[in-house]
C-alpha cells in the first residue's frame, strides 16, 4: 500500500467516479497513514474506520454499476470534534461532554455525506474552541507535523495537522476568532472562514454564536473549494443562515485584482521575518497581475478587546447547559442540592481556560457592567464593520499575515493575555462577519507562514480564486515526517 | 381600596399564557400537545437543549401574540428582539430561557395597552413572547423534598407573558381582571385557559409604601384570590413593613413561603439571543392580523348592542361567553326577537354545560323564541320546554306540542282572573295606579294564578282597569 495519498484531494471524486481509483483503497491508505503517524501528532480523538471503509466500498460498488456519484465522492473528511456527527461521540475536547453521542448530524455533515464525502473521524481541539494552540484539550495536545516541538495552532489544530500530514483529504474546522486560519497558517494548509451566515451552524456546538462559522481546510485550495461549495448555502434550521445564493468559482486569473495591505496587520507586534514573508507573498500576487496598495483600519487596535468581551459573554451563556442533568459528566457525590451538584460537575468538567472565559463572560454581562462592556463592544464592532466596508470599496481583497508570529514551542510559558494577543489579525473577520482565508505563504526557519486575505460578504469565490492561483505559483511542500515525499 | 389598617394595596400581575392553539412548540417542531403524554415523550434535540441545536421561530406564535397584543389595546413593535435570560435550574434545558426584555436595549413584541375591568382601567405594561421551561415534580413539598423529577415535555411551549401596571387594588379585582383576560384570549382562539397550567400567574403585592413582594407559582386563576388574600393579610400583620422578597404559593397548604430576599435576587444577565433574528412586523402585517383576527369580547358586546339592539348588560353577559355567542349568532340569523333570544340563552344555557352539537338546533331555538314573540306560548313555558328538551333529549318544538303548551290570550278569561286577584287584595288597585312596582306585583299575582296567561295581555287589561276602562 502506498504511504501517501496518491493525488490531490480535489481529483479524488472524478477518479473514484470513473473507476480509476478505488475509494476503499484510498480511504484504507489514509487510515494506514493515521496508524503510522498519529501516535506522534495526535490529530484525531476518535476514528470511524469501519464506517468509513464500508461507505467507501459502497461507493466503489456504485461506481462499478455506473451510478452518478456526489461531488465529494471518496474524499476522506476529518471533522473537528465540536461539530456533531450522528452516532460519533462529540467531546469538544472537554471532560464535561465525555460520552455524549449526538443523535443528529450537523447540516454541514449531512451535506458532505449527501455528496458522498466520507467522515474519517473527529479531530482534537482546544476545549470548546477556546485557544490557539490545541494544547487546551482535556485529551492531550496535538503537535505540529512540521515540527513536533511546536504547536499546530488552534483551536482547529487537529483538523489542520490531519490534512497537513496527509491523514485526511480535507477537514472541517470552526472559526470563532481565527480557529481555522491560525492552525492553517501554523500547519501550512489552506483554511477558509466563510461569511457569517454562509454555512449552517446547525450541529456546531457553540462557543460564540454571533462570531463563528464552520469552514473547510485542506492542503490545496481546489479541495477546500470543493468542500466549501458542498457545505455552503441556506439552511432553514439555522435562522442566521443566509438565503443569498452561493457564487460559483469563476474561471480566469487574478489580473487587475485590487489587493489592499492593511497597515495595522503589519504592526509592531508582528515578527519582522513573518511580515517580510507576507510582503513577499503580496509581491508574488502582483506578478500574477494583482495591483497592491495600502490601507488603514483605524479601529483595528480595539478589535481584540471587543472580540474577547463578546466571545466570552456569549460563551458564558452557551456553556450554561452543561449541568450534568441530561447528558455528559455528572458529579453528584456529596451534593445535597442541585446547585451544589451543578457546581461540582462544572468545576470538575471544565478546564482552566474555559472556566476563565465563563467567569469573564459572566462578569461582562452582569448588571451594572453590561452597558460598559457588552453594549460598548457591540458599538465598536459596528464601527469596525463600517471601516472594513469602506476599505473594501477601494480594494477587492484585504491582506496581511494570518498570525503575527511563527508557531510557538510546546510548553512555552505565556500569560493568558500574551496568548490572546496573537489573535490580533484574525478576530476582525469574525467581528465583521467577512469571509477570510489563510493561504500557505512559504517558510521562515523551516516553519510555516500564512497569508490572510479578507473579502466582501459572500465573496468566498474571490478568496478561493486567489488561493488557487497563488497555490499553483507557490507549489506544495510536505512536512518532514521521516518519509519520502 | 383602603384596608382595615388604612394601607392602600397595589397589585401588579404577570400572567403567563400558553398558546395552546399552536400545533408545535415555539422553536422546534415538537407537538405542543403534551398533557396526555408520558414524561419526556414530547422532546427533540432542540427543546431538550442538546448542544449544537438551534431555535427556529414558530411564525404562527408571532401572529397569535400579535392578536393578543391588539386585543389588549397594545402598540405592537415593528421590530422586537429575543433576549436570553440566564439562570441555572434543572427544568431549564439550555441554562437560559429565550425570552424578551424591555431594558438593556431590548424591545418586547408589544407594550402600553389597557383592559377595562368593572369601569376602571388596568394598564398593560408589555407583552412578550417566550418559551416555557420544563416541569419539576417534588416528592412532598418544595421545601422538604429530597429529590425531584424533571419532565421536559413542557420545555419550549410558546408562552405569552402579559405584565400589568400595579393598578389592581384587591384580590377580587385581580380575579375579575384575570377572568376578563381569559375570556378575551379565548375569544381569539389562541389559547384554552381551561387546560391545566395553560394560564399561570405571578403577583407583585405591596401595601402603601411597603416593600414589593413577589408571589410565584400561582398555578390557576382559582388560586389567585386565595394567594393574594393570604399575602395581603400576611403583609398587613407587618403593618406594611414586609421585606422585599420572592415568595412561593403553596397550593396544598394555602400559604406563601419565602424563597429568597430581593438582596439575593438573581442577576439574569440578559443579552440579545444571537441565534435568532429580530421579529420584524411591518405596519401592513400588523393590520392584516388585525383584520383577520376574531372579535374580542368588548367589541362583540358593543356590536350586539348596536346590531341586535340588545340591552348593554345583556350584550356584555352574552359576549363574555364565546360558545353562547356563537349559538346566539346562528339563531339570530333565523328570526327576530333578539333581546328575547339573548335573554333566554344567557338565562337558561350559561348555567349548564352547553348541549352537545345537534341536541339543540338553532332552528328549533329560533322557533321557540318566535312562539314567545307571537304570544303562542309564554316565556315561562318556553323555559319549561327548553329544560325538558335538554333533559330528555327531545326536540323543544316537540316538547311544546307534547305538553300542549300554549299561552292563555283569551281576554275574557284573563279579565276574570284579574277580577279574582283584585278582589282578594283590597286597595291593591289603588296602590298600583301611581306605582310601577305595585303594578308589576299585581301582574305577577295574576300570572301566579294562571302561569299560562300571556303576560302582555295581563298587563294591557290591568292597565285598562286602572284607567277605569
Amino acid at each position: 500500500m502506498k504511504s501517501r495519498p496518491p493525488v490531490g484531494a480535489h481529483l479524488v471524486p472524478s477518479m473514484v467516479s470513473r473507476g480509476e481509483m478505488s475509494a476503499e483503497e484510498y480511504i484504507a491508505s489514509m487510515f494506514e497513514r493515521i496508524g503510522r503517524l498519529d501516535s506522534s501528532i495526535h490529530a484525531y480523538l476518535q476514528l470511524d474506520r469501519d464506517g468509513a471503509l464500508s461507505k467507501a466500498r459502497a461507493l466503489d460498488h456504485r461506481a462499478r454499476r455506473g451510478e452518478r456519484l456526489g461531488k465529494l465522492a471518496g474524499m476522506g473528511v476529518a471533522v473537528k470534534d465540536i461539530i456533531c456527527v450522528r452516532s460519533l461521540q462529540a467531546t469538544c475536547g472537554s471532560k464535561i461532554l465525555e460520552g455524549f453521542v449526538p443523535p443528529y448530524s450537523a447540516t454541514a455533515i449531512q451535506r458532505i455525506e449527501r455528496e458522498d464525502g466520507i467522515v474519517l473521524g473527529k479531530t482534537n481541539l482546544d476545549e470548546f474552541g477556546m485557544g490557539n494552540t490545541t494544547q487546551n484539550s482535556a485529551f492531550g495536545p496535538t503537535l505540529n507535523p512540521w515540527d513536533l516541538a511546536r504547536v499546530p495552532g488552534g483551536s482547529s489544530g487537529g483538523s489542520a495537522a490531519a490534512v497537513a500530514a496527509g491523514m485526511a483529504s480535507v477537514a472541517l474546522g470552526s472559526d470563532t476568532g481565527g480557529s481555522i486560519r491560525c492552525p492553517a497558517s501554523f500547519c501550512s494548509v489552506v483554511g477558509l472562514k466563510p461569511t457569517y451566515g454562509r454555512v449552517s451552524r446547525y450541529g456546531l456546538i457553540p462557543y460564540a454564536n454571533s462570531l463563528e462559522q464552520i469552514g473547510p481546510m485542506g492542503r490545496e485550495a481546489e479541495g477546500v473549494s470543493l468542500l466549501f461549495e458542498a457545505i455552503a448555502g441556506h439552511d432553514p434550521q439555522d435562522a442566521t443562515s443566509s438565503p443569498e445564493p452561493v457564487r460559483p468559482l469563476s474561471a480566469g486569473g487574478i489580473e487587475g485584482l485590487r489587493v489592499g495591505r492593511i497597515k495595522e496587520f503589519f504592526g509592531e507586534g508582528a515578527q519582522p521575518k513573518v511580515k517580510e514573508k507576507v510582503m513577499d507573498g503580496c509581491e508574488r500576487l502582483e506578478t500574477l497581475g494583482a495591483k497592491a496598495g495600502e490601507t488603514s483600519i483605524a479601529s483595528l487596535p480595539y478589535s481584540l478587546a471587543v472580540y474577547y468581551i463578546i466571545a466570552m459573554a456569549e460563551a458564558s451563556s452557551n456553556l450554561s447547559r452543561y449541568d450534568g442533568v441530561r447528558y455528559g459528566l455528572s458529579v453528584e457525590k456529596g451534593a445535597a442540592d442541585w446547585n451544589t451538584a451543578f457546581a461540582k460537575t462544572r468545576s470538575e468538567g471544565f478546564g482552566e481556560e474555559v472556566k476563565r472565559r465563563i467567569l469573564l463572560g459572566t462578569f461582562v454581562l452582569s448588571a451594572g457592567y453590561y452597558e460598559a462592556y457588552y453594549v460598548r463592544a457591540q458599538k465598536v464592532r459596528e464601527l469596525l464593520t463600517r471601516e472594513f466596508a469602506l476599505a473594501l470599496k477601494k480594494f477587492d481583497v484585504l491582506l496581511g499575515p494570518t498570525m503575527p508570529v511563527l508557531p510557538p514551542k510546546v510548553g512555552e510559558k505565556v500569560t493568558p493575555l500574551e496568548d490572546y494577543l496573537i489573535d490580533i489579525n484574525t478576530v476582525a473577520a469574525n467581528l465583521t462577519g467577512l469571509p477570510a482565508i489563510s493561504i500557505p505563504c512559504g517558510f521562515v526557519d523551516g516553519l510555516p507562514v500564512g497569508m490572510q486575505l479578507i473579502a466582501p460578504r459572500f465573496r468566498e469565490d474571490l478568496l478561493l480564486k486567489v488561493a488557487i492561483a497563488f497555490g499553483k505559483e507557490q507549489g506544495l511542500e510536505s512536512p518532514p515526517l521521516g518519509e519520502a515525499a | 381600596m383602603q384596608t382595615e389598617s388604612g394601607l392602600k394595596v397595589k397589585i401588579g400581575l404577570e400572567v403567563h399564557c400558553q398558546l395552546t392553539a399552536l400545533r408545535t412548540k415555539l422553536f422546534c417542531t415538537c407537538s405542543s400537545d403534551y398533557r396526555s403524554s408520558e414524561p419526556n415523550e414530547k422532546i427533540c434535540p432542540v427543546c431538550f437543549g442538546l448542544p449544537g441545536t438551534l431555535p427556529v421561530l414558530n411564525a404562527k406564535a408571532v401572529e397569535y401574540a400579535t392578536m393578543i397584543a391588539l386585543a389588549l389595546n397594545c402598540t405592537v413593535a415593528n421590530r422586537s428582539v429575543f433576549y436570553r435570560k440566564n439562570y441555572f435550574y434543572p427544568d431549564l434545558p439550555k441554562g437560559f430561557q429565550i425570552s424578551q426584555y424591555d431594558k438593556a436595549g431590548g424591545v418586547a413584541i408589544a407594550s402600553g395597552g389597557e383592559v377595562e375591568v368593572g369601569g376602571k382601567r388596568v394598564r398593560i405594561t408589555r407583552i412578550q413572547l417566550e418559551e416555557d421551561p420544563g416541569k419539576l415534580t417534588y416528592e412532598g413539598t418544595i421545601d422538604k423534598s429530597t429529590y425531584s423529577l424533571v419532565d421536559y415535555n413542557r420545555a419550549g411551549i410558546a408562552l405569552v407573558e402579559i405584565v400589568t401596571e400595579p393598578d389592581i387594588e384587591d384580590a377580587r379585582e385581580a380575579k375579575v381582571f384575570l377572568e376578563k383576560l381569559r375570556s378575551i384570549i379565548e375569544s381569539l382562539g389562541v389559547s384554552n385557559g381551561e387546560l391545566d397550567g395553560a394560564m399561570r400567574c405571578d403577583a407583585n403585592i405591596s401595601l402603601a409604601g411597603g416593600a414589593r413582594v413577589e408571589v410565584k407559582n400561582i398555578s390557576s386563576f382559582k388560586e389567585v384570590e386565595k394567594a393574594l388574600n393570604y399575602e395581603i393579610l400576611r403583609q398587613r400583620t407587618f403593618s406594611g413593613n414586609a421585606s422585599s422578597e420572592t415568595r412561593h404559593w403553596d397550593e396544598r397548604r394555602s400559604i406563601t413561603i419565602a424563597l429568597r430576599s430581593k438582596e439575593e435576587e438573581q442577576d439574569y444577565r440578559y443579552f440579545p439571543e444571537p441565534d435568532l433574528r429580530p421579529i420584524v412586523l411591518e405596519p401592513a402585517a400588523i393590520a392584516s392580523v388585525q383584520r383577520a383576527m376574531p372579535e374580542v369580547v368588548d367589541a362583540r358586546a358593543s356590536r350586539y348592542a348596536n346590531e341586535f339592539g340588545l340591552s348593554k348588560q345583556l350584550a356584555k353577559e352574552l359576549a363574555a361567553n364565546k360558545d353562547l355567542s356563537a349559538f346566539f349568532e346562528e339563531c339570530a340569523k333565523l328570526g327576530q326577537g333578539h333581546q328575547e333570544m339573548a335573554g333566554l340563552i344567557v338565562g337558561e344555557l350559561s348555567a349548564r354545560p352547553l348541549p352537545a352539537a345537534g341536541a339543540l338546533p338553532p332552528e328549533d331555538f329560533a322557533a321557540l323564541v318566535k312562539m314567545i314573540e307571537t304570544s303562542a306560548i309564554t316565556r315561562a313555558q318556553a323555559k319549561e320546554a327548553l329544560r325538558e328538551g335538554l333533559r330528555t333529549g327531545h326536540r323543544v318544538v316537540d316538547v311544546v306540542k307534547q305538553k300542549n303548551l300554549s299561552a292563555v290570550v283569551d281576554e275574557r278569561a284573563i279579565a276574570a282572573l284579574i277580577d279574582r286577584v283584585v278582589a282578594a287584595r283590597p286597595g291593591a288597585l289603588e296602590e298600583a295606579r301611581g306605582d310601577k312596582k305595585s303594578f308589576s306585583y299585581l301582574v305577577g299575582q295574576v300570572l301566579k294564578e294562571e302561569p299560562k296567561a300571556q303576560p302582555g295581555v295581563v298587563a294591557k287589561l290591568l292597565a285598562q282597569r286602572l284607567h277605569g276602562k
